[in-house]
């Protein structure tokens, strides 16, 4: 039990970790996740890893909706770029002989790069347009880019429509080819990813983004150029979709364009709205409701219908509706997210039994 | 300290200002005052960056700013609040004020990522100095962790001066900061105001209604009336300029 905010420095006032519940709730996690491969069966490392790879994409989506207040539905392209960027990366160091045990700690760097240069690009029309017209803009984005990756013209480097095939990672020698490892290194780059973003929203960098969603000419008068923290913010956020996307790569054995379309964005930002934007936690309970969504229908429509083709095939309208009355049941009653729900439960169980609420 | 040299501002036909020119000396209170519509938001918007004068020039320590947007010249020492307050509703007051430190602080983006270091160094820097110098000066501990939008007006109005003040500004530009307040409000935001002049030898440009108040602690005052400057002098000389008279009770019939 918690009893009061008695802080004797400020380093203390200033620790994100700044009560027990969660102290607690990360080194679960980061005991589970490190457990997990060696104890979870083949099943639940592949819905993990599912969850891992989001989750990146979606504290990057987090930045730019989220924090900076910049409505863009075009993420799953930067997902793309740096999912294209891995096996094509690959093919370029192959050609000019480089061992496989460096290539990854060059090609996920890369990725990350290429998808933030494209990014700061899809977020130019943010210095003119906001709200619907730049939700717009990003969106055609999203289309533009995976009309490019189809062409018939880039084929013999991007396969087109079927795709290309991508490979295993092979870090010093030891080479990811089971889900299980991959999980691992999922894990571990989410974890990184988490407390970066939460690094900077201690920070200048991070507050000016806040400043910006809140009240953009304010912000200026502090000091603040929109055109730099606006294109440095879509540049962050695209690069964590561009780590994502390598890590979805590395992870499958196949990639196709279609599997980065509208769809996929529109995922990333019902995970965010479910969870909580602006919070450093509201990915991670977002992405937790919207991976588990499929599988949960994958279990029960087998239970129900025991596999019936006719019942089965209701299995994707049915998911898409759950999202959809996720999303306005959320924005409509918490519009903050399961995050808000957590808070708000953390704060009553500290007053517990004193008072109540 | 600050010069404005001959601004003119339209908007289509409407001349919002036309030829205003006066220098706030420095380490002093200058009031900007006349009746509503008579330029003076538009003035201090063009002071601030948010406007292009179409004619005319804004002078800073000697310097030519009228080309800079507005956030280099807050870089250069030039904050302002706000008629109707502009906090950023959503967060605390601490991170609030905060932000006025953006400008001063180097923290970049790599060293943002990885924080321990040099970034908390500059952050706990940060948080001493605006508890020590800001917070207890404007008296608002008991508040510093509460988001803007629970506070009454008056201490929004507190905390935006407090943003200001944390940029560490050598020009202070002040848009009726006492507008919608009681006598007592006044009074202490008053004081404020006074003891930012002579404790930070910060020079003061005031926008202000309250008559009262403007007398009482600004050393020049400029008058503008439909986007002309009318009278320019000290309180007693403006006071009792017949142009001045005119403008605020009309002509003597």
């Amino acid at each position: 039990m918690i009893t009061g905010d008695l802080k004797a420095t400020y380093a203390a006032d200033e620790r994100v970790l700044n009560n027990s519940y969660k102290q607690t709730f990360v080194l679960a996690m980061a005991a589970l996740c490190a457990l997990m491969p060696f104890i979870a069966n083949d099943y639940i490392i592949l819905v993990a890893s599912q969850m891992g790879i989001m989750l990146i994409a979606v504290v990057g989506v987090n930045v730019v909706i989220g924090y900076t207040g910049l409505l863009s539905l075009g993420h799953a392209a930067f997902m793309a770029i740096g999912a294209y960027s891995i096996p094509i990366l690959h093919r370029l160091m192959e050609s000019i002989g480089l061992p496989d045990g460096i290539m990854p700690f060059l090609a996920i760097p890369g990725a990350i790069a290429i998808s933030a240069i494209i990014g700061i690009i899809v977020g130019l029309p943010s210095l003119r347009v906001k709200g619907l017209y730049l939700a717009v803009a990003t969106l055609s984005a999203n289309f533009i880019i995976i009309f490019l990756i189809e062409l018939e013209a880039f084929a013999p480097w991007t396969g087109g429509l079927v795709g290309l095939n991508t490979p295993d990672p092979n870090i010093l020698g030891w080479q990811l080819d089971t889900q299980r490892e991959m999980f691992a290194l999922i894990a571990a780059l989410a974890f990184i990813t988490i407390l970066a973003i939460q690094n900077l929203f201690r920070t200048r960098v991070g507050r000016a983004f806040i400043a910006i969603r809140e009240r953009d000419y304010s912000a200026e008068i502090l000091g603040i150029s929109l055109f730099r923290y606006k294109l440095m913010s879509f540049a962050i956020s695209a690069a964590c979709c561009g780590l994502a996307g390598a890590l979805f790569a590395y992870f499958y054995a196949r990639i196709l364009p279609e599997q980065f379309e509208l769809a996929l964005s529109l995922q990333l930002v019902a995970a965010l709205i479910v969870g909580g934007m602006g919070r450093t936690m509201g990915p991670v309970f977002g992405v937790m409701v919207i991976v588990m969504v499929p599988e949960v229908l994958k279990f029960t429509f087998g239970m129900v219908a025991g596999g019936a083709a006719e019942v089965v095939q209701l299995r994707a309208p049915v998911q898409e509706i759950i999202f959809g009355l996720l999303i306005i049941f959320f924005l409509m009653f918490e519009p903050l997210g399961i995050n808000q729900l957590v808070d708000r439960g953390i704060r009553a169980l500290n007053r517990w039994p004193f008072a109540r609420g | 300290m600050l010069e404005v040299r001959d601004v003119h501002l339209s908007f289509g036909g409407i001349k919002a200002l036309q030829g205003v020119g006066f220098a706030a000396k420095a380490g002093e209170i200058t009031g900007i005052i006349g009746p509503n519509g008579a330029g003076k938001t538009s003035l201090f918007n063009a002071i601030s960056g948010f406007y292009q004068p179409d004619r005319g020039q804004v002078l800073y320590d000697g310097d030519d700013i009228t080309g800079l947007s507005p956030d280099r010249r807050a870089e250069l020492g030039i904050a302002r609040t706000f008629q109707n307050i502009a906090l950023f509703r959503g967060m605390t007051v601490l991170d609030n004020i905060k932000l006025g430190g953006h400008t001063r602080l180097r923290t970049g983006l790599w060293s943002a990522l990885s924080y321990f270091g040099p970034a908390r160094r500059e952050e706990l820097e940060l948080r001493r100095e605006i508890e020590e110098k800001v917070i207890d000066f404007l008296e608002i501990d008991h508040i510093r962790k509460y988001p803007i939008t629970i506070l009454p007006y008056g201490l929004q109005k507190r905390v935006e001066l407090g943003r200001a003040l944390a940029m560490q500004p050598k020009v202070l530009l002040l848009d009726e900061p006492v507008a919608g307040m009681n006598r007592e409000e006044t009074a202490d935001m008053a004081r404020f105001i006074l003891d930012v002049q002579e404790q930070f030898g910060i020079t003061v440009l005031l926008v202000e209604h309250d008559m009262h108040m403007v007398m009482d602690i600004c050393s020049h005052i400029v008058v503008l009336n439909f986007g002309q400057q009318i009278a320019s002098g000290t309180p007693a000389e403006v006071s009792g300029d017949p142009h001045v008279i005119e403008a605020y009770l009309g002509a003597a019939a």
